[in-house]
């Protein structure tokens, strides 16, 4: 930022309060950092230890854990700014970024809002004044009709004025029930027909609604800043367009296969709609875009730094943060458009704590282990935890995010996926692998983003798990002999003695073999027979059916720490991260947990293999689960009790929602098992419970008449 | 041609040898006519030696270990991998027992396999019989095999760990029963080690019946597998003809009958690998016995309990009357919730069981209801095991007393309590009580109240230590009295003298705590007791000293 040119900069703040947690918090803290500006962060009880608590100069217990109690106190955030003496706050994104009331209460309180006018949050808050407003700047929304005249010559008439191919939806519908794709005027009133019949049967209203159908919709959005002097500029756009449940997972800047006059119409229509309501700091202007037309639409405009900003960063060589610093404290633009450049390609990827196999659930969690990629100037890791940190109920399940940059599209996706094979999180489910098969997929790599582009290539996306080779599992295996021959020394008193020196010796007729199993799959079954002599290791990979599927001889194998196993198997040295985790999930109880082995091979795939806990131990689990059960019913994941819909001596009926859990923004409702009486609540609105934990009891009826 | 090899002159960092000592040297040629033949010969030996033990190593043979693992068992020496630590080695004894020696029978082993190894970091004496060989019956050797190591233990202060079953091959009684080295020896070894503070550990996988009934039955801690461990003297065939009664051998001698009902056994486990699981933890838990030490505890094993403790007073409450399991309060007490249960399912009203407080290994003894004849012979058999081991013991009180009434009056409740209360007086381990709910009448000696010379003793402040419960001393009093106002005055001021703050006022005990403090308040006098325990390891005189008679099985 240049002084000397314009003269006139005024000083940056001395103190800035963070209200907001995760890897956006710690964002902030690092430029403030750079520019001596000391940092506040704020807490909830379950973020005492957290990173970004460690990173600020000073913190501040917030609240209890749920969002409403801590991170959206706008009262208690404003005492602690002025308790703290921080002259402005950072909101970060979610939370209380985007609100209004909060941008008010800190004018009032005479402590700056880093973000927008409390004008420009409103208007583009409400969806019809947002899109009156752009209209007049010249951006169109999607046309579509939504009204009430149903008459089918009425909707033929839109449909024309929208222009074909157009989409009948329903207007209660879902799940592409009562929805229709007509290219033709032709086969228009035939499409009605059926759309409003099948709404009919499936949602007893046939009400529809015609919108223009766009084939490939891509989500492109443009970065704006503005300054107080009323200068606006565009930093280029981003694609966003693949996405998982209607949430971004993967960005890049720039747009691939757009003109420069596209851009620049992109970039000038999002200049115009941000000085249409005298935008300040930065903000999105996010637009539906059809590839085949190249026409596009505006959609929403977001008032705050996105989460996606560190590609736009990337490409431009600019810092956000201190922009919206510079702008907050009331100085110019640090550029002009003509200044700000576009170098290169950059791509984000999120990191998120979900199992994309199943269908994306989010996941949560302690990061057991953690080991990401080397940071560089190509390569950039935005963090909020750190391993043994856990990933809460409570917030969104964004780990970290990796950002990477190249000279052009394929430099960088080069890069994204090699980042992408050095991240391993062992703990709870991720979408790692997920990402690095998307981001190696041919229609990826050829740009044809799409917003349906996971369902499209689902198939190719989630290819079945590869099986274990012989030599991963004699990895594993050896991980595990290694692991046990220390655990041994360290169970004796006497380390020194023969008797811990001379590991697997037999003398007599007796001879030593380990025979270990390990579970791929339910129905992926090996057993790894393991014997040692002058220690050396013999290594002979069976299938369950006994089939001989590999054998190593005279193996060299040592433990270099305890999750690294060193080794030299068929002439290659390799180095193999193994990390050991109980897995609770989905055993009967915490009694018979199974071990899990996460294995990350040379061969930059992950494997995740189990050991069978032996039989009597499951009987033992079975048991204490039978014990566990009458009639009480229990969390089956941590959670935040939302809602308690009985109480207590109320009958209820088999099916009957009786408690509603979330976790992870995602609702859970627990229902009776059978006709009952309910005769223990012991939950209430707002408890965290843990997995396993007794919400009521619900008598059966037949034990009632008794 | 002659290669000489000479060594450097080391002097090794840590070696004993205080002046420099060269090492012998090798004038050997390894390549001469006479070198290579005499180390030809000796392979020959070698090998065909190596053969034998390969044969010997089968046992009963394929066919047997295949009718055996059919049965969902394990084999002989599969139940010994598993008994191992996993890198331990194995010093297996006379394998070539009984070699060639039977006439009218191959009986590789003598059908049995005995060795030393380590399990749970200790060298355990190990001897596991072979069913696979001819039913698992003793021959003379066997009983010779099996006697030889448990004399070896005398010196070596290796726990045994026997993995019996079998009796005695009939045709051959005359050379098995009569004679000093015979059957007989394994047992009086059984109790002369024991009495030496050497555990005998065993392990019925299948029939263990007459003699092979004794290696369990004289054992300090055993498991039988469920629905395949059998105990009896004398096995269906001969009970019959002895007696005419008709019986099946799980009613007669299955190991939930045992384990339940009789007391025979100690642990009963679901599988083969449980009962070898369940072993490994008895090891593991043998500690000071046998010249084992019992380590100060590391900071790090100080496991918290998985469940809070806070959650103590919802589960005890205040009303003495009502009941509630006390595992669940051991659950909030000791480490990690861990909790290695002995006789579980016999005398159920007496919880007892090993788990470590703040790193240190302690018996825990709880009640879970009144006390009849089963529960204080458990009660009495675990605390003899810790004291032979030399671990402290804590007392959790809720106890209404000693079942009273003709049918335990006639089962001899008075001679089993006294065992018990006995055995509280006499073990020489630290002990602990804290009282979690009532301590009435004699359960307050069973239970170690003051008079027993607890260490510390702590109470809750829902505590109530009388003579006897307040009901119960309205009717006696009614009985006794035959004015009511009088015995309702005396039943209130019972009533309060029974108090916690009653008796703490009174230096009755060490002072009342809250029930969340008392993992820490018991691990900080574990500690104490633990500085103690390095400089006084008991030691047995060989000379008369007339008492020691090792652990009974009650």
């Amino acid at each position: 930022y240049n002084t000397e040119e314009t003269g006139k900069a005024k000083p940056l703040f001395d103190k800035i309060l963070i209200a907001n947690r995760g890897e956006i918090a710690c964002r902030v803290m690092k430029t403030a950092k750079k520019l001596g500006i000391k940092t506040v962060a704020v807490y909830s009880e379950v973020d005492r230890n957290a990173l970004h608590v460690k990173m600020a100069d000073e913190a501040y217990y917030v609240g209890p854990a749920p969002s409403a109690d801590s991170y959206l106190r706008m009262d208690k955030i404003i005492q602690i700014a002025k308790q703290s003496g921080a002259q402005a706050i950072h909101p970060g994104y979610g939370f209380l970024s985007e609100n209004a009331k909060f941008a008010t209460a800190l004018e009032e309180a005479g402590i700056t809002f880093i973000g927008p006018p409390v004008t420009a949050i409103t208007s583009m808050a409400s969806k019809s004044e947002s899109k009156d407003i752009m209209i007049a700047a010249g951006v169109p929304c999607v046309p579509g009709y939504h009204g009430s005249n149903q008459d089918p010559q009425h909707l033929l008439e839109q449909a024309k004025r929208i222009q074909f191919p157009v989409l009948i939806k329903a207007v209660l519908g879902g799940g592409g029930k009562g929805m229709r794709i007509v290219h033709k005027e032709s086969e228009f009133l035939e499409a009605l027909e059926s759309a409003k019949r099948e709404s009919l049967k499936s949602f007893s209203d046939d009400n529809v609604l015609v919108e223009k159908y766009i084939q490939k919709p891509r989500h492109i959005e443009v970065q704006v800043f503005g300054d107080t002097m009323g200068d606006v500029v565009s930093l280029w756009e981003r694609d966003c367009s693949v996405q998982r449940r209607h949430q971004k997972i993967i960005e890049e800047a720039p747009a691939p296969g757009i003109s420069e006059e596209i851009r620049k119409d992109l970039c000038d229509k999002a200049v115009a709609a941000a000085k249409a309501v005298g935008y300040v700091g930065a903000g999105t202007v996010e637009f539906i875009f059809d590839d085949d037309t190249k026409v596009f639409y505006f959609m929403e405009m977001n008032t705050r730094l996105q989460v996606e900003h560190p590609v736009t960063e990337m490409i431009t060589g600019q810092d956000l943060v201190e922009w919206q610093l510079h702008v907050a404290a009331g100085n110019p633009l640090p550029l002009t458009q003509n200044e700000i450049p576009l170098i290169g390609h950059a791509f984000e990827a999120r990191i998120y704590a979900e199992n994309p196999r199943n269908n994306f659930m989010p996941d949560v969690g302690k990061l057991v282990h953690l080991s990401t990629p080397e940071a560089s100037s190509i390569v950039r890791l935005e963090e909020g935890f750190k391993e043994g940190s856990s990933i809460e109920v409570f917030y969104d399940p964004l780990i970290a995010k990796l950002v990477v940059k190249g000279s052009d599209r394929t430099e960088a996706l080069r890069v994204l996926r090699k980042a992408l094979e050095e991240y391993q999180v062992v703990g709870l489910s991720t979408n790692i692998e997920f990402l690095r098969t998307l981001a190696g997929h041919p229609a990826f790599i050829d740009a044809e983003v799409e917003t349906g582009f996971i369902p499209k290539h689902y198939n190719e996306l989630f290819p079945p798990l590869p099986k274990p080779t012989p030599s991963v599992l004699a990895q594993s295996a050896l991980y595990l002999v290694l692991r046990d021959l220390e655990k041994d020394r360290q169970l004796s008193s006497s380390t020194t003695s023969p008797w811990s020196s001379l590991a697997f010796r037999r003398f007599g007729g007796d001879v030593h073999k380990r025979i270990i199993t390990l579970k791929a799959s339910p129905k992926d079954v090996y057993h790894v027979h393991v014997t040692s002599s002058s220690g050396r290791y013999h290594v002979q990979v069976h299938s369950q059916s006994g089939e001989v599927l590999g054998s190593f001889e005279n193996l060299d194998a040592s433990l270099q720490g305890p999750k690294t196993l060193h080794t030299e198997i068929e002439g290659r040295k390799l180095q193999t991260t193994v990390v050991s985790q109980l897995d609770h999930h989905g055993s009967p109880s915490i009694a018979s947990a199974e071990e899990k082995l996460h294995i990350f091979a040379g061969d930059s795939q992950r494997y995740a293999l189990t050991i069978p806990s032996p039989s009597w131990l499951l009987s033992l689990g079975e048991d204490a689960k039978k014990a566990m059960k009458g009639g009480g019913m229990r969390a089956p994941m941590p959670s935040v009790v939302v809602d308690v819909k009985v109480a207590n001596g109320d009958m209820v009926k088999k099916g009957q929602a009786i408690v509603v859990l979330e976790s992870m923004k995602t609702e859970t409702v627990l229902r009776a098992e059978q006709d009952g009486k309910v005769v223990v609540v012991a939950c209430k609105k707002g408890d965290m419970v843990e997995e396993g934990t007794e919400l009521a009891i619900i008598e059966p009826l037949e034990t009632i008449k008794d | 041609l002659q290669t000489l090899r000479t060594l450097p002159v080391n002097v090794c960092r840590g070696s004993r040898h205080v002046h420099t000592l060269p090492p012998l040297q090798t004038l050997v040629s390894t390549s001469s006519p006479e070198f290579v033949e005499r180390a030809n010969a000796m392979n020959g030996l070698v090998s065909e030696l190596k053969k034998d033990l390969a044969a010997i190593r089968e046992g009963g043979g394929p066919k047997a270990q295949a009718r055996m693992k059919s049965k969902g068992k394990l084999l002989p020496r599969e139940r010994l991998a598993q008994l191992l630590d996993p890198a331990s080695p194995f010093l297996e004894l006379s394998p070539l027992a009984a070699h060639n020696v039977y006439r009218d029978a191959d009986v590789p082993g003598a059908g049995i396999i005995t060795g030393i190894g380590r399990v749970a970091g200790r060298e355990c004496m190990i001897v596991v019989n072979d069913a696979t060989v001819k039913g698992g019956s003793y021959y003379p050797l066997t009983a010779s095999e099996e006697t030889h190591p448990s004399s070896r233990n005398r010196k070596g202060e290796q726990a045994p760990v026997h993995i019996p079953s079998g009796g005695a091959a009939l045709p051959h009684q005359a050379e098995v029963f009569p004679d000093a080295q015979h059957f007989g020896r394994i047992f009086y070894n059984m109790a002369q080690l024991s009495s030496q503070g050497i555990p005998q550990i065993s392990v019925v996988h299948g029939i263990s019946v007459a003699g092979g009934a004794y290696t369990s039955a004289m054992a300090d801690e055993n498991v039988i597998v469920r629905n395949q461990g059998r105990i009896f003297l004398a096995g269906p065939p001969l009970v019959k003809a002895a007696t005419g009664e008709e019986v099946g051998e799980e009613e007669l001698g299955g190991g939930d009958m045992h384990s339940s009902v009789s007391g025979v056994t100690d642990h009963l486990a679901r599988d083969d690998a449980h009962a070898i699981a369940i072993a490994r933890g008895i090891v593991g838990d043998l500690g000071a016995a046998a010249g084992g030490r019992i380590a100060l505890p590391a900071a790090e094993d100080a496991e918290p309990p998985l469940y809070s403790s806070s959650e103590l007073g919802g589960i005890v409450g205040t009303d003495v009357r009502q009941p509630f399991d006390m595992r669940e309060v051991i659950a909030r007490i000791v480490d990690g919730s861990k909790f290695r249960e002995f006789k579980k399912e016999y005398g159920t009203t007496v919880v007892t069981g090993f788990a470590s407080i703040h790193g240190h290994p302690v018996g825990v003894i709880g009640n879970n209801g009144i006390l009849f004849s089963p529960s204080a012979l458990k009660a009495a058999h675990f605390i003899e095991l810790c004291s032979q081991r030399r671990i402290p013991l804590l007392f959790l009180v809720n106890v209404t007393g000693y079942m009273v009434g003709s049918k335990a009056e006639r089962g001899g409740i008075a001679k089993d309590g006294a065992k018990m209360v006995r055995a509280v007086a006499c073990a020489n381990v630290p002990k602990f009580t804290v009282v979690v709910g009532g301590s009435f009448g004699a359960g307050n000696y069973g239970m170690c109240g003051r008079a027993y010379s607890p260490r510390f003793m702590w109470l809750w402040p829902n505590a109530k230590i009388s003579v006897m419960g307040g009901s119960q001393l309205s009717q006696v009093m009614s009985s006794v009295s035959k004015d009511p106002a009088q015995h309702a005055t005396l039943e209130k001021e019972i009533e309060e003298q029974a108090s916690a703050r009653y008796g703490s006022a009174r230096l009755w005990d060490d002072g009342i705590i809250m029930p969340e403090d008392t993992r820490d308040v018991v691990g900080l006098g574990l500690a104490l007791a633990a500085r103690e325990t390095a400089g006084t390891s008991q030691t047995h005189s060989s000379g008369w000293d007339g008492s020691s008679f090792g652990v009974f099985r009650m």
